[in-house]
């Protein structure tokens, strides 16, 4: 038996205190600046928006620019739309929609995804044959065409949207766990699992996929940009989340007629905050792939 | 006399080479193991030595049951493991199991150590959770760590630590045979020390059985009861540890002792120098595999392959001198 | 005759966090190495081995720097020198031969062409006298059939031959110190033995003096003429091999030796307890006192002077003080067996 003293057998168990504020030291500020206030603002959108969304604010001109031009109103801090609704309002709960969909509709597309890729990438054969062969069938479709004519098909409502852009977005997933799970399953903790006698499930369960949550978390970040345009395009052809209910993508598409007019507050507003959230999403993405993989975390 | 705990005969491994086209058209085979014959008794170690392609990396898959054999059987506590399913396939899960040479890769990076060392129990009995910590400390300590770090992740240790983990894995079970795969190559010289004496210290108050693969001489020769010789997928000579030590027989197993490095800087040594590298085991020499290499070789090396004799007590040879 | 190269009080830092961190990888580290002679510096991961070797051909790794301490070669600091001024060294004088031949090696270039090239960069060889360098080369290193393998390239070659290829282009600018980092670790056995005789011949051939850095003392016993035992950054004992191997001085060294295991004997290895420790977070005092059979009080307060022991033999021990008598009994064991 090894006879350690007290000082050593600690340094040799590695017990370091846990650094606390250093963990917060490496936080990418810029994008969490960014999408906290807009997942608050979505949130607690009940409570923050001025006015109903929906309705026409009493009293307001329509098309009524924001408060800092000439005809503007206090009130309604960045103007009305062609019915005269308060933006800010449709901003806040367009808001809502879109990261709701952004989210949900990737743990959708993560879940199918990731679910597959797995199958596929450990027991191989006919499984991942098949599963590679419908990737490949599913991929040779253009996402927004075939979003469009799910749409279509399953009419218009936002949980619709939610199930369309998961079973459109699943692949990029599939593809990319698959190839992980392919070099996971020849690492020697692997092996001596089965050695050991564990059942695939048990293997799959236990070994792979923790292994791979990584990398679906890396994917998961890098999608909801992805998927919130895709669902901004789906408002903005009209098959996305019915009106009255506001969505960006469907305020844009609104604005799109007087936009040569100057009533520019109608279209730049929702494609900023569309252009803001994806970016930090995007940026956030990146950050955690540096931050999750060992390798390129010390550089 | 009691029966070996594993037998091996005639045990015998092709792989198929083929050309990855349509049609796909076989090319060749490679013969990583070619014929081989050994016992494990229980409580002992059996050594084996031998350099790249030599087929020990295949012969460990074999036992391990990763790999099916082409021939031969694989026979343990007298069954042959090849015919083994369910609860029997799972008995033999269950008292056979592996160690491996690299510590940083051999446990699962995301599971605490102590779940790590729990999975066998959990595959194989139904024993309580808390039956199972019990259990899992007292392997820890069988293997000389202290029972608080089955709460620590395996990047918390280092590489002697992580490898005693993999141990104490090993052993969970009741484990009567454990294969070893070049389990100290890779840690520093004073932790092989430790891991050694740890081997064998458990050897004595378990009784369990190792095959030890290893390349080091010395380190092999060290912890083994016997030891095999490997060459091109064949057994070249196999016998007790110190007897081989003091009488190689076998040119290949002469060279592998003359080429090891001394102890001491005046332990000079006579160097029985072969020459060239290993060839390829897809088209192996024929006769006795070793014959280009050999410096004694004779005209019927090249013709006859040799048979593995025994020539002294517990001493077996493959070469044509004997 | 003036030593080939002379490190002196050599200190080389890594610097992370914006020099919050300070880690001594080589601390205050002192050896000579004569025309023709082999050291060996042996030492487990990180001990600093390594880095020393870097420190000495100046290809330390970013966040790393020489901060003390002097590298005389050939009458020049080379701690002092620019990497202009290294490139000319680098090659021609002092090569470097690393543990992975592939990684040495590189794939889309001919063994032709990468053999020639310290040949063609540092002696402006060209023509057909380059070609008949690189097969005097290939003959050296007991390549067979150098004219065809000329053109072959690295991944077509076992390992064994690739770090032989190495080997030629460490020797193609006519260097007069090869550095060699554990360049055995990955061969075979009766394969490391041919390289092993290889490199004495080409030694004996050549006059080129080898620092051989390893954490065998096996390759120490059978290629090294003086050796330089590393822990924790510093070098704990230096002297002769064969002194070293008969007489080891510091605790560490003795435990080194004792945890080999010799070939047909079944004695009880050695263990040094514990694990090389952390170089961020050394202990107080001697940083081996935690793992040492022999610690005193004393050794974990005030860290250990370099002792002299006999000659040219070193250690850093407070047990190496002539009151312990060990130092005594280690010239006696030294002048019985005649070093």
């Amino acid at each position: 038996m090894v006879s350690l003293s007290p000082q050593t057998s600690a340094a040799a168990i590695g017990h370091r205190p846990i650094d606390w504020l250093g963990q917060f030291r490496g936080l990418p500020l810029l994008p969490l600046a960014i999408l906290v206030p807009f997942v608050l603002v979505a949130a607690f959108a009940d409570y923050i928006a001025p006015y109903d969304p929906t309705e026409p604010v009493a009293g307001m001109k329509i098309f009524t620019p924001p408060a800092w031009m000439q005809g503007g109103d206090i009130r309604v801090l960045l103007g009305t739309d062609f019915q005269g609704r308060d933006i800010v309002s449709r901003l806040i709960f367009g808001a809502r929609v879109s990261l709701i969909v952004g989210v949900t509709g990737t743990v959708v597309a993560g879940g199918i995804g990731t679910l597959l890729g797995v199958l596929a990438g450990y027991l191989g054969g006919w499984v991942d044959q098949v599963v590679m062969r419908v990737t490949d069938a599913w991929l040779a479709l253009p996402a927004l065409v075939f979003a469009i004519f799910l749409a279509t098909m399953l009419g218009p409502s936002m949980w619709n949207i939610v199930i369309i852009l998961g079973a459109v977005y699943w692949t990029r997933y599939a593809r990319v766990i698959r190839g992980e799970v392919l070099s996971l399953r020849e690492r020697e903790f692997v092996k001596l699992a089965e050695i050991a006698g564990a059942s695939s499930a048990r293997v799959i369960r236990r070994h792979i996929v923790p292994n791979v949550l990584n990398t679906a978390m890396v994917l998961a970040s890098l999608t909801i940009g992805v998927v919130i345009i895709a669902e901004a395009s789906l408002s903005f052809l009209g098959v996305g989340v019915p009106p009255p209910q506001p969505a960006w993508g469907s305020m844009l598409a609104e604005g799109r007629s007087t936009l040569m007019v100057g009533m520019w507050w109608l279209t730049i507003l929702p494609g900023f905050c569309i252009m803001l959230v994806v970016l930090a999403t995007q940026l956030l993405g990146d950050w955690l792939r540096i931050r999750l993989d060992p390798q390129l975390r010390n550089l | 006399m009691s029966p070996p705990l594993l037998e091996v005969e005639g045990l015998t491994k092709h792989f198929p080479v083929t050309i990855a086209l349509f049609p796909r058209r076989q090319i060749g085979w490679v013969k990583a193991v070619d014929g081989i014959d050994f016992a494990v008794d229980p409580g002992e170690t059996l050594g084996v030595i031998g350099e790249s392609g030599c087929g020990k990396t295949t012969t460990s898959k074999l036992i391990l049951l990763q790999e099916a054999p082409t021939r031969g059987a694989i026979r343990f506590d007298g069954e042959d493991i090849a015919d083994l399913a369910g609860p029997a396939l799972m008995r033999y899960r269950r008292e056979v199991q592996v160690v491996f040479q690299d510590p940083y890769s051999s446990l699962s990076p995301r599971m605490r150590v102590g779940e790590i060392i729990a999975e066998p129990l959990q595959i194989h009995t139904d024993l309580s959770r808390t039956a199972q910590h019990e259990r899992v400390a007292e392997v820890l300590e069988l293997v000389g760590l202290r029972p608080e770090v089955a709460a620590l992740f395996p990047h918390e240790f280092s590489g002697g630590q992580r490898q005693r983990v993999a141990i104490a894995r090993a052993l969970v079970t009741n484990t009567r045979l454990i294969v070893l795969d070049e389990p100290v190559s890779a840690l520093d010289v004073s932790i092989r020390a430790q891991i050694m004496n740890q081997l064998e210290e458990l050897q004595a108050r378990l009784g369990v059985s190792y095959i030890f693969i290893g390349h080091d001489l010395a380190t092999v020769a060290h912890i083994s009861h016997r030891i095999a010789v490997m060459y091109l997928g064949q057994i070249v000579e196999m016998s007790e540890a110190l007897e081989l030590c003091d009488r190689p027989l076998h040119p290949y197993t002469q060279a592998l002792f003359t080429a090891a490095l001394p102890a001491h800087p005046d332990d000079k040594r006579e160097r029985l120098a072969i020459s060239g590298e290993v060839p390829s085991a897809l088209s192996p020499p024929s006769g006795c595999r070793f014959h280009p290499r050999c410096p004694k070789a004779m005209a019927r090396c090249a013709v006859e392959p040799p048979e593995r004799k025994e020539v002294a007590p517990g001493h077996s040879v493959a070469c044509h001198l004997y | 005759m003036p030593p080939l190269l002379q490190v002196t009080n050599l200190e080389t830092h890594y610097v992370s966090f914006g020099g919050a961190r300070v880690v001594k990888a080589v601390d205050d580290v002192s050896f000579t190495v004569n025309e023709g002679e082999t050291l060996g510096i042996v030492g487990e991961s990180g001990c600093g081995k390594t880095t020393t070797c870097l420190s000495i051909v100046s290809l330390l790794p970013p966040a790393s720097r020489i901060v003390g301490g002097r590298i005389e070669f050939a009458g020049k600091d080379l701690a002092r020198l620019s990497q202009g001024e290294m490139r000319l060294i680098r090659g021609a004088q002092i090569a470097m031969i690393l543990q992975d031949p592939m990684a040495s090696l590189n794939p889309l270039f001919s063994i032709y062409t990468q053999v020639a090239e310290p040949a063609y960069y540092h002696q402006s060889i060209r023509g057909r006298s380059l070609r008949q360098r690189v097969r005097q080369l290939l003959d050296a290193v007991r390549i067979p059939s150098p004219a065809q393998r000329m053109r072959e390239y690295p991944h077509q070659m076992s390992g064994g031959m690739r770090q032989r290829i190495v080997g030629a282009i460490a020797l193609a600018g006519g260097p007069r110190l090869i550095v060699a980092d554990e360049p055995t670790t990955n061969l075979d056995v009766t394969i490391q033995a041919q390289y092993l005789d290889l490199l004495k011949e080409l030694q004996q051939e050549t006059g080129v003096a080898v620092i051989f850095v390893t954490h065998n003392l096996g390759i120490v016993a059978r290629m090294c003429d003086k050796l330089a035992v590393m822990y924790a950054g510093k070098i704990v004992e230096a002297g002769a091999v064969r002194d070293l191997f008969n007489a080891p001085q510091h605790p560490y060294t003795k435990g080194l030796l004792g945890s080999m295991p010799k070939l047909g004997s079944k004695e009880p290895l050695f263990a040094i307890p514990g694990h090389p420790p952390d170089l961020a977070s050394l202990p107080s005092g001697c940083p081996f006192h935690p793992r040492c059979g022999e610690a005193m009080p004393r050794c974990s307060i005030e860290e250990p002077a370099e002792i002299r022991v006999a000659g040219d033999w070193r250690a850093r021990c407070w047990r190496a003080e002539p009151q312990y008598g060990q130092s005594a009994k280690a010239i006696d064991v030294a002048a019985a067996v005649g070093s």
